[in-house]
């Protein structure tokens, strides 16, 4: 039975009680418990049900690196899965349920898979599921999703209670990790006045140093690490974050760490999670190490747990995992364990080293505290089901023959421990084998390195493979003087602390206990609990040819999912060099990559949820558009009204309507989205020259060209009218799509091709707004408003004229995308709601109609106006849309041009542009293909064009539509037929694209 | 001539800062080569203002004049005088390769004042705000959340922030959503 103990606990408010509730059973903690530590003081030592064989699993560890006590936390707008109970701070009113479980976590009937083992090894789904092809599909995943899988995700319609945000800072140096070694560290570097950082995963300062014991500078090491942190606090320079773990070290010293500022408080308020985003020009990862299990049969019984984790949570907690606890150790540090529960006054019933000579100083304290002490021994087996009832003592250098039977309630296990390289490794840094310690420790050679080519990590403490209080205090001291010198400091000339502590006897790697367990041992000895894979999983896996590690990796899942394989990597590596025959440095590490524990998604979404979810870019009549009830269309960032609906009316019969208005009385468009560049400079004309296909240096100012842009290799990427303003300046219109991008491209061509050319470009895009009044009576509008004369006469078509319309300052523009009599008029955007206003107002006696992109689309196809985007694709170029016309052929060159020629580009065959009429007056559908004779090689039928626009045209009464059509224009008349969903075909002639007034004799009024 | 509006129209808001939107201001954006003595020295004679150093501003009374890059600077003035100050600018650079363009429009500006400012930027700007790295007089082109901004602190601690019109509302709500009370980092 695990209990909370008389006394002890250095964490914990032992004078206050709070509440929490674990699968609806009410529970008693203290202010300070790990959600763990509480389920153990009050004997929960079941928290889960395994991932493939849904066998009772309890706490192992008391930190991150706890692959079974995960859960799901909270409830509704605050539920979560597969939140670790180690690292989970407790409050009053938690609630948590266990998981991959039914009916019950005492009653499973998935543990049938676990009588079953024998046939779900490695591999077996693979094996299994893949024939017959469809049944994956329709029924094994289905079912496998069902039963297998960690916690389960929050209720689709619950939407998360919390905030989040980032936060981005620049330092000198930081320090990841705030046990001894990053205090120290901190304090070396903080010399000198460098900003320095320190960030700690948990709530609390030191790390395990006061677990472990020791003296530093003659104190014991909590006080030590109190005074440290104070005189630290105390520095103007030095930023102390707890709760904040640094998830991945990218390029350029910048590091990603996950703040939980209110996990621990929830519904506080301010943000839950906080991402911080810091550029170090130093990183200095003092991150500990973390102790490995060992390999013996039953070693995933509840109450099996890491022998630190076991002293942990007598010393940080006050509560012990059982009455009498064996432990099981390859090394001198997990007698700390026996002689810490001695002296909490419970029972070590035996140390069963593998050792054959056994340890050290800390041997002989156990034994003279009359701890029984087997050398040469380990544990064949464990004996319990959901908890720990016994081990089975056997030789560790035999198979596994019994000895002798220990009752006991908990086993405590050190294979050895693992420094945390995981940061050092995602930017590169490189990892050495270490033999007389038996594990991997970056290599000071071979560090990640910064832009500069100089290292940007240094690694401090038990991280480097320092692995006593001594050794980890004289290397972070000496990492953070590293750190300090790289930022261009000068390190202060002093000692690191005075430290005392027990030297320690040698590790004996144990990849496997006993070392030649038969195989019905084997196959239930976990490497990996989190994966339910097993020593027999690995070794299969070496037989079936697998011999790269990430490869056996991703087979068996060794080292998948939350944890990473924190407790099983290196043990499934160790097992599976043995399988391959070849040394562990040859074997090799899986790739360690961010984070280094699962962080929010909240977090990194950070505040951009919401209203602020993604930007929302408003012309300035925006608010007065959605007064009206306007549909929107999103128009890259841009809303744009699609139509406006009135009360009772659909989409289409609105459009419908502000088409007829358009072509009979006039109409307003807000047309303020369209791409404004000024371009000036004594070298305008000639750059402009080489951005269009046409000739724009022959514009006279005061006049409008349509122009067309291609990329360099000649397809159409944008088009617009530009107008000359003066000698020296022209306005290119764009897209509205195409402002930002149009902008680039113009400044990439200037900055690195014609740097020597005197252009500047200027993007006013939103200076204006500009209001497109359209239509027979547009003109009487303007002259309601006066103060400009825009008759034909004065402004004629495809001119402009800056002026004052109404008390307004504007220019405006003779151009048109309709086909009709048309005014685009630019007023500063601060005035554009008042004009609109306006003009609506003067408008009213003529019935004038607001009207949207979608009007806008049927105006334009009606004319046989091409569509950046519909007619154009990336592919197109402007021959193919029979607009030779806007191509010059007396200019030497143009962006484009050359591409052009090439033979593909010029070849007739090419499918070109034509409109093109129903014969029964339907539409065509979007995106339909023309049909062709024959089918081609992969069973299709064979296509002979394309629509690129198609509407109901309420002018014409009819169905219009735009293709691409191979060789089009020489097949007037010709009746095609298209594709539908449906499967039939509709037949269609090819006609001119330009359905409506081909003269264009309504424009020019 | 009629009333001009900003986008936001004088919203504000107090949370850890206190945010609001600063009306119609003149903003005049300048390009020409900083080099040429002529140029500096039709700024000085015309608007009174000194070619500012990299990512710094100068400022004379009311107007300022920011670095935008090497060849660009912006001016800010009053709203109502920009259209003229830039034909006095265009004019009498109008021998030299110069552009000067009123943007006053183009533009939304925000004023953010309070003791926690910093904490507002840099939950939303990449940039090294900490006071030793941004004080009086710098200038800061960037981004904040997803869209372009600049900023510049004045000389009595007011921060700026300029953004495009059209993101005037995104970048309101951001700057307030991110300083709702109880998120104080704690950290300058």
């Amino acid at each position: 039975m695990s209990t909370r103990l008389a006394t002890g606990g250095r964490l914990t408010d032992r004078g206050t009680q709070i509440e929490f509730s674990f699968n609806g059973k009410r529970l008693k903690g203290h202010p300070g418990d790990t959600l763990a530590s509480a389920l153990l003081a009050n004997d929960q030592m079941l928290v889960g049900r395994s991932f493939k064989y849904h066998r009772p699993r309890g706490i192992v560890a008391s930190g991150p690196e706890e692959p079974n006590a995960l859960v799901g936390l909270g409830t509704g707008a605050r539920f979560e899965p597969n939140q670790r109970t180690t690292t989970t701070e407790l409050f009053d009113g938690l609630t948590a349920t266990s998981q991959n479980h039914w009916p019950s976590l005492e009653f499973d009937v998935g543990v049938v898979n676990n009588y079953v083992w024998r046939f779900l090894t490695a591999g077996f789904y693979y094996k299994m599921f893949i024939h017959p092809r469809p049944f994956w599909k329709h029924i094994y995943e289905p079912f496998i999703r069902q039963t297998a899988g960690l916690g389960k995700a929050p209720e689709t319609e619950a939407r998360d209670a919390d905030t989040y945000e980032h936060f981005h800072v620049h330092v000198d140096v930081l320090v990841v990790g705030g046990g001894v070694a990053g205090l120290q560290a901190a304090k070396a570097a903080a010399e000198q006045g460098t900003s320095v950082m320190v960030i700690e995963q948990t709530a609390h300062w030191g790390g395990r140093a006061p677990v472990d014991g020791g003296t530093i500078d003659g104190q014991s090491p909590e006080n030590w690490v109190n005074e440290t942190v104070q005189s630290l606090a105390n520095q103007e320079n030095v930023t102390l974050r707890s709760r904040t773990m640094a998830a991945g070290v990218f390029d350029h010293g910048y590091v990603v760490a996950y703040e939980r500022v209110a996990d621990h408080a929830p519904g506080s308020e301010g943000p839950r999670h906080r991402l911080w985003r810091i550029r170090a020009r130093q990183i200095v990862t003092a991150t500990g190490a973390i102790e490995r299990p060992l390999s013996f049969a039953g070693n995933d019984i509840p109450g099996v747990m890491l022998a630190s984790a076991v002293r942990d949570y007598v010393v940080n907690w006050g509560v012990s995992v059982g009455d009498r606890t064996v432990v099981v150790t390859n090394n001198d540090d997990a007698y700390r364990t026996a002689i810490t529960m001695k002296n909490a006054g419970l029972t070590v019933p035996a140390i069963l080293d593998a050792r054959p000579a056994g340890g050290g100083a800390l041997m002989a304290e156990a034994r003279a505290l009359g701890i029984r002490v087997e050398t040469g021994r380990g544990i064949a087996k464990v004996k319990g089901g959901k908890r720990v009832t016994g081990v089975v003592m056997c030789d560790q250098a035999g198979e596994g023959a019994m000895l002798e039977e220990i009752a006991c309630d908990a086993v405590a296990m050190s294979g050895g421990w693992s420094p945390v390289v995981h940061l050092w490794s995602h930017c590169g840094g490189k990892l050495i084998w270490d033999d007389a310690q038996a594990f991997f420790r970056p290599d000071p050679d071979r560090a990640p390195t910064g832009q500069d080519g100089a290292p940007m990590v240094v690694t401090a403490g038990s991280a480097s493979g320092a692995m006593n209080l001594k050794t980890v205090l004289q290397d972070s001291d000496m990492a953070g003087k590293t750190a300090l010198k790289r930022v261009g400091g000068r390190p202060a000339d002093s000692a690191a602390p005075l430290v005392d502590t027990q030297d320690e006897a040698a590790l004996e790697p144990v990849w496997l206990m006993p070392q030649g367990a038969r195989y019905a041992l084997r196959g239930k000895a976990w490497l990996d609990y989190q994966n339910d894979v097993k020593v027999s999983d690995v070794q299969l896996a070496a037989c079936e040819g697998y011999e790269s590690v990430e490869h056996t990796k991703r087979y068996t899942t060794l080292g998948m999912a939350s944890d990473q394989g924190k407790l099983s990597n290196i043990n499934g590596l160790a097992v599976l060099s043995d399988a391959l025959g070849e040394p562990i440095p040859q074997v090799g590490t899986t790739t360690f990559r961010p984070p280094y524990t699962p962080i929010s998604l909240g977090a990194i979404a950070g505040e951009a949820r919401g209203k602020v979810f993604q930007p929302i870019r408003r012309t300035p009549m925006h608010a007065w558009h959605e007064a009206q009830g306007a549909k929107w269309e999103p128009v890259g960032h841009w809303r744009r009204p699609y139509c406006y609906p009135k009360a009772g009316e659909t989409a289409e019969a609105a459009v419908h309507r502000e088409v007829r208005a358009v072509r009979n009385s006039v109409g307003m468009l807000d047309a303020s989205t369209l791409g404004k560049i000024i371009v000036k400079g004594p070298d305008a004309g000639r750059f402009l020259d080489m951005l269009y296909t046409n000739m724009m240096s022959t514009l006279k100012p005061g006049k409008c060209r349509y122009g067309l842009m291609c990329t360099e290799n000649g397809f159409l990427t944008d088009d617009g009218v530009v107008a000359r303003i003066d000698e020296d300046t022209f306005l290119c219109h764009t897209t509205t799509g195409g402002a930002d991008r149009i902008h680039a491209h113009m400044e990439d061509w200037l900055q690195c091709e014609w740097w020597y050319w005197q252009v500047y470009t200027a993007n006013v895009t939103e200076q204006y707004a500009q209001i497109a009044v359209v239509g027979p009576k547009a003109r009487k509008v303007l002259e309601k408003l006066g103060g400009m004369d825009v008759s034909k006469e004065t402004l004629p078509f495809m001119e402009w004229k800056d002026g004052t319309l109404g008390g307004f300052p504007v220019r405006i523009y003779r151009i048109s995308f309709s086909g009709e009599l048309s005014y685009e008029i630019a007023v500063p955007a601060n005035m554009g709601q008042a004009l609109w206003d306006k003009l609506f107002e003067a408008g009213r006696e003529f019935d004038v109609t607001p009207y949207g992109t979608e009007g806008l689309h049927v105006l334009r196809a009606e004319k046989g106006f091409i569509m950046i985007g519909d007619e154009t694709d990336g592919t197109v170029i402007p021959q193919d849309l029979g607009l030779n016309w806007a191509i010059s052929k007396k200019k030497e060159d143009f962006l484009g041009k050359r591409a052009q020629e090439r033979s593909h580009m010029a070849d007739p065959n090419r499918w070109k542009l034509v409109g093109l009429e129903t014969l029964d007056g339907s539409v065509l559908p979007d995106g339909s293909y023309a049909v062709a004779e024959g089918v081609n090689a992969n069973g299709q039928r064979n296509t002979q064009g394309r629509v690129t626009s198609t509407y109901y045209s309420p002018t014409l009464n009819r169905g219009i539509a735009m293709g691409l059509v191979h060789r089009g224009p020489d097949r007037m008349g010709e009746v095609i037929e298209f594709n539908t969903v449906e499967g039939a075909t509709i037949k269609a002639k090819i006609v001119s694209p330009v359905f409506y007034d081909p003269e264009g004799e309504k424009q020019n009024v | 001539m009629s009333e001009a509006v900003s986008a936001l129209n004088g919203a504000r808001y107090e949370g850890i800062a206190q945010i609001a939107d600063a009306g119609p201001v003149g903003m005049i954006t300048l390009r020409g080569t900083f080099e040429d003595e002529a140029f500096g020295d039709t700024l000085s004679i015309v608007a009174g203002l000194a070619l500012p150093g990299e990512r710094r501003l100068s400022a004379n009374g009311d107007r300022s004049l920011l670095w935008m890059s090497p060849d660009e600077l912006l001016l800010i003035c009053s709203y109502y005088e920009a259209p003229r100050l830039t034909e006095q600018l265009a004019e009498a650079l109008a021998d030299t390769h110069a552009l000067v363009l009123n943007v006053s429009d183009a533009r939304a500006m925000f004023t953010l004042t309070g003791v926690l400012s910093r904490e507002v930027l840099a939950k939303l700007s990449p940039t090294d705000v900490a006071p030793d790295a941004f004080a009086e007089g710098d200038v800061r082109r960037t981004h904040l959340g997803q869209v372009a901004a600049g900023f510049w602190m004045e000389a009595d601690g007011t921060i700026r922030i300029v953004c495009f019109r059209s993101v005037a509302q995104y970048m309101f709500d951001l700057l307030c959503t991110v300083a709702v009370p109880g998120s104080e980092v704690g950290y300058f």
